[in-house]
């Protein structure tokens, strides 16, 4: 049977039998969700799609898709899924993980698959909080939050997974809320159809240990203030009725109303594709409160994969030195031979 | 220069030399030694060779710290290891002399750049006079060479060449007068040059110090006498010189090879790859985790441990066999893995091949544990042909029908490697307790239960895939030796030597260490008395003590070094004179 000739799957393809065992009212639901009712849509068959996670809530994803999956451990999920990639670059392959996971001990890891640019697609889910061990403070908890383990408040500033994703020269880089649901639908999509590593910060609310730490961005009525929606090619424009926008004042972007001799034409325009980062940069350091927070794609510019640049490398070693002969391998030192009858000749 | 040429020197014939050439991190000892060895081994001896080099690459020059060294002992029959004291010792310089000089026979030939015995290099090495002229190696045969002095005339003509260039060559000097010596040929080495130096002036630079170290040889009258060793009688074949380090790697590529497989890891695995990784004790500490991963979801992969002096980054270049409790048991819960020790560096192509063998069969990660002394050594190895080597059975599962991930083969228990890309199998795996068969995720007691006993079953299993354990000498006596890894060679020959003096000793090798073969217990339970000398504080003595409640004698050694012949052969004397009545 080829590709052509499958039948269109559906979400429900994507279910596996397992029982979801996320809190009720967890934003991982959405996600899932999300994620199953995107991948009919990329027409690539169950059995070459993987999910790699490391550990910690959203690392429990891969168990509840219909896919091959693995949960790995602790921060380590780009590594695994470099070496499946390696070993078989047919496969679409998908690493799940949070900002604990994804951060703290997965900071190195990340980093470097990022740098790679393996065609592989990351979702960071980041609720701020360290939500399977009955929260502790995460890498991305704001300064001065109080939790378990920051009694007084944290004094260590987060880390911002988009600017280090932009440093670790990440070609693919996204933000989504898991409530807005067509939204991550959308941005899934574009991650998945990128060729390289994609990475998406996915904002999901932990109801448990860090309810509303989203709130700004999701309440109706803070929303219109505070978020803004990044489209390719258009100019930065925010709130009610898009009467608010974003201009460059120097290299500091400054919240501007629309009107009073300001128009969308003094305001900047966002440009997925540029090839030097620090415009996508500049976007990722627009936070809330000074800022509206956009989300959308802030960085999408199609470069070599690793994989692609290995097997380039293979290939042309084959065409000028031939295929590997173990025998002549083996052979490749300084040789003597012993004969039968009188020891070395 | 005829005209002036000495009486021909006679040869005296040698069974077998040890030579140790030593000096300064930057004067090229590795390399000297190497070319020696390849000469040599060319020409047909047998041979045995141990580096000794520190971790910095280049220490302060002229001090203790940055001695390098490089033992080579070449012979007319079988060695099986570099020799315990040099018959020979090159010192570059003041630092190497004071190092080595207490390890060389009496007697023994010594030969020095006496160009480097200066005030400042002298102090450096702590000597308080001057060792040439106090007495201090009155009782050596002192070759007293300006060695410094002589290449740079040798190489004077070549004015591109800055002072430096022209020092750095003095080791090809030394080398051509050992070469002189011992009466050996210069086309490998000068074949070496032509390839290594694409600058013609520095291959033209190391050739000519080549030459007139051989030169000074004929032409002065510093030697009574020049050697001889004949080749030695190794079974028919075609031989290479190979380090465990270069066994090793030539192993996993095989195994990729013959398995058609590439190599990568644990996601790898998972994609159906040969994986393999190789480290040192740190490396490896660091990777226990993954370890334990690739350990519970049961997939096949090589771990190399190259063992070195610890704990932590320890001493790097140092041996030591010290990560053996390690590899049984330092991960979390349960978590048996089969252990397979190399003993010699030949020996580490031919149990890189068995561990991938095992690994495959059993779904297992298998850990090969080598060391430092094993990895850097050589000695000859008698090349396979590719065809005659076994292939490596590697089945994938494709039927859908009655598929489960964790459905267990009858006879070896090993799960089915099932890999992302085939339709109808999709599964999930990971590290979570689970449930046998379907590998959902379980914490039930049962199952728990269940799972941790089939995966020590399933390593238990392979000692029915693997050779029963070999003696050296009688299967039954007053005294065992036994030991792993690298310390096979000196072991083997002090056993012989024992044997050669009337004692009733056998000694036998475990390279199979998890499991231990089925015969093993009653292999150990023949002899009186049970010797175990191993390079840590008595690892594998504690396991044999722990699993078959034995008796056991450890000897232990923690010096960075590995065991010398007469170490063992000492030991062995003094358990048996113990046992005599007076």
């Amino acid at each position: 049977m080829t590709e052509a000739t499958l039948p269109k799957l559906t979400k429900k393809d994507f279910e596996s039998n397992q029982e979801v065992r996320w809190c009720p009212g967890c934003g991982d639901y959405s996600i899932l969700a999300q994620m199953q009712k995107t991948l009919p849509e990329l027409g690539i068959p169950r059995e070459k799609i993987v999910f790699i996670s490391g550990i910690g809530c959203s690392s429990r994803f891969p168990y509840y898709m219909e896919t091959y999956g693995m949960h790995s451990i602790h921060g380590r999920a780009p590594t695994v899924a470099t070496g499946l990639k390696l070993a078989n670059p047919e496969l679409s392959v998908w690493v799940i993980t949070g900002d604990g996971d994804g951060l703290s001990i997965g900071g190195n890891h990340l980093i470097h698959i990022l740098r790679r640019n393996m065609d592989v697609n990351i979702v960071l889910f980041n609720n701020q909080i360290y939500g399977l061990t009955k929260g502790q403070y995460s890498p991305t908890s704001r300064l001065g939050h109080k939790t378990k383990s920051s009694p007084l408040g944290t004094i260590d500033q987060p880390l911002n997974p988009l600017s280090v994703a932009l440093a670790a020269e990440a070609t693919f880089v996204a933000r989504s809320i898991d409530v807005e649901t067509r939204h991550l639908s959308e941005v899934l999509l574009r991650a998945a159809q990128h060729r390289g590593t994609s990475f998406v910060e996915v904002f999901q609310n932990c109801n448990i240990f860090n309810d509303g730490a989203w709130r700004h961005l999701t309440d109706p009525e803070q929303k219109k203030q505070n978020l803004l929606r990044l489209e390719h090619g258009k100019p930065l424009v925010f709130g009610p009725d898009n009467s608010k926008g974003i201009r460059l004042n120097g290299l500091t972007p400054e919240v501007v109303e629309l009107g009073n001799g300001v128009s969308e034409s003094d305001l900047l325009v966002h440009d997925e594709s540029r090839p030097d980062a620090s415009a996508a940069y500049l976007l990722t350091r627009m936070t809330y409160p000074a800022y509206p927070v956009p989300i959308g794609v802030f960085r999408c510019l199609e470069t070599l994969t690793y994989e692609d640049a290995l097997t380039g490398q293979l290939k042309q070693a084959l065409q000028e030195r031939g295929v590997g002969d173990l025998d002549k391998l083996f052979r490749s030192a300084d040789l003597w031979t012993v004969s039968e009858s009188n020891g070395k000749s | 220069m005829i005209e002036t040429k000495p009486q021909e020197l006679a040869f005296e014939e040698l069974d077998s030399v040890i030579i140790r050439f030593s000096g300064d991190s930057g004067d090229g000892m590795q390399l000297t030694g190497t070319q020696f060895t390849n000469t040599s081994a060319v020409l047909g001896n047998d041979i045995s060779t141990f580096p000794d080099f520190p971790a910095e690459i280049r220490a302060p020059a002229g001090t203790l710290a940055g001695v390098s060294g490089f033992q080579v002992n070449l012979a007319n029959s079988d060695v099986f290891t570099p020799g315990d004291a040099p018959n020979v010792l090159v010192a570059m310089n003041p630092a190497a002399l004071a190092a080595n000089l207490a390890d060389l026979e009496p007697g023994g030939i010594l030969i020095l750049n006496t160009d480097a015995f200066q005030a400042k290099n002298l102090k450096k090495a702590h000597f308080e006079g001057n060792p040439l002229e106090d007495g201090t190696l009155s009782k050596y045969n002192v070759i007293s060479v300006p060695i410094s002095t002589l290449n740079k005339a040798a190489l004077a003509d070549l004015t591109e060449l800055s002072n430096k260039e022209v020092e750095r060559t003095k080791n090809f000097f030394a080398l051509g007068l050992t070469y002189f010596m011992y009466d050996r040929p210069l086309d490998t080495t000068l074949q070496w040059i032509s390839h290594k130096f694409k600058n013609p002036v520095i291959a033209e630079a190391n050739t000519r110090a080549l030459k007139a170290g051989w030169n000074y040889g004929d032409t002065t009258e510093a030697f009574q006498h020049r050697y001889r060793i004949r080749p030695a009688q190794l079974p028919p074949g075609t031989y290479r010189k190979v380090t465990g380090n270069e066994a090793l790697s030539l192993g996993l590529v095989t195994a990729a090879r013959l398995a058609g497989k590439p190599l990568f890891l644990i996601g790898a695995a998972f994609g159906g790859a040969m994986a393999a990784t190789a480290s040192s004790g740190p490396g490896l500490e660091l990777k226990m985790e993954a370890i334990n991963l690739a350990l519970v979801l049961e997939l096949p992969m090589v771990i190399i441990d190259v063992q070195r002096g610890g704990p932590s980054t320890g001493l790097p270049t140092k041996t030591e066999q010290s990560d053996l409790l390690m590899a049984y048991f330092g991960r979390n819960g349960e978590s048996p893995i089969p252990i397979l020790a190399p003993c010699t560096p030949s020996d580490c192509f031919t149990m890189a091949l068995e561990a991938f063998r095992l690994a495959v069969r059993s779904m297992t990660p298998v850990f090969v544990l080598s060391d430092g002394y094993l990895g850097n050594s050589s000695e000859p190895w008698k090349i396979p042909e590719a065809s005659s080597l076994p292939r490596i059975v590697v089945k994938h599962p494709t039927e859908r029908e009655g598929f489960q991930p964790y459905r267990r083969e009858e006879e070896t228990l090993a799960r089915p490697w099932a890999i992302p890309g085939t339709p109808g199998l999709e599964h999930r795996i990971g590290g979570l307790g689970k449930a046998p068969l379907t590998g959902n995720v379980s914490y039930k007691p049962e199952d728990h239960l269940k799972m941790v006993t089939d995966r020590a079953e399933k390593v238990a299993r392979l000692a029915d895939a693997i050779e029963d354990q070999p003696v050296f000498g009688p299967s039954s006596g007053d005294l065992l030796v036994v030991g792993w890894g690298s310390t096979f060679g000196a072991i083997r020959t002090a056993v012989q030597q024992a044997q050669a003096a009337g004692l009733s000793v056998a000694s036998t090798h475990i390279r199979y260490l998890n499991p231990f073969p089925h015969n093993l217990e009653g292999v150990l339970r023949s002899y009186k008395k049970i010797l175990v000398p191993e390079m840590n504080m008595g690892q594998l003595a504690f396991l044999l003590r722990g699993r078959f409640g034995l008796d056991i004698i450890s000897y232990p050694k923690v010096l960075g070094r590995p065991f010398t012949i007469g170490e063992i052969r000492t030991r062995i004397h003094e358990i048996l004179a113990q046992g005599r009545k007076p």
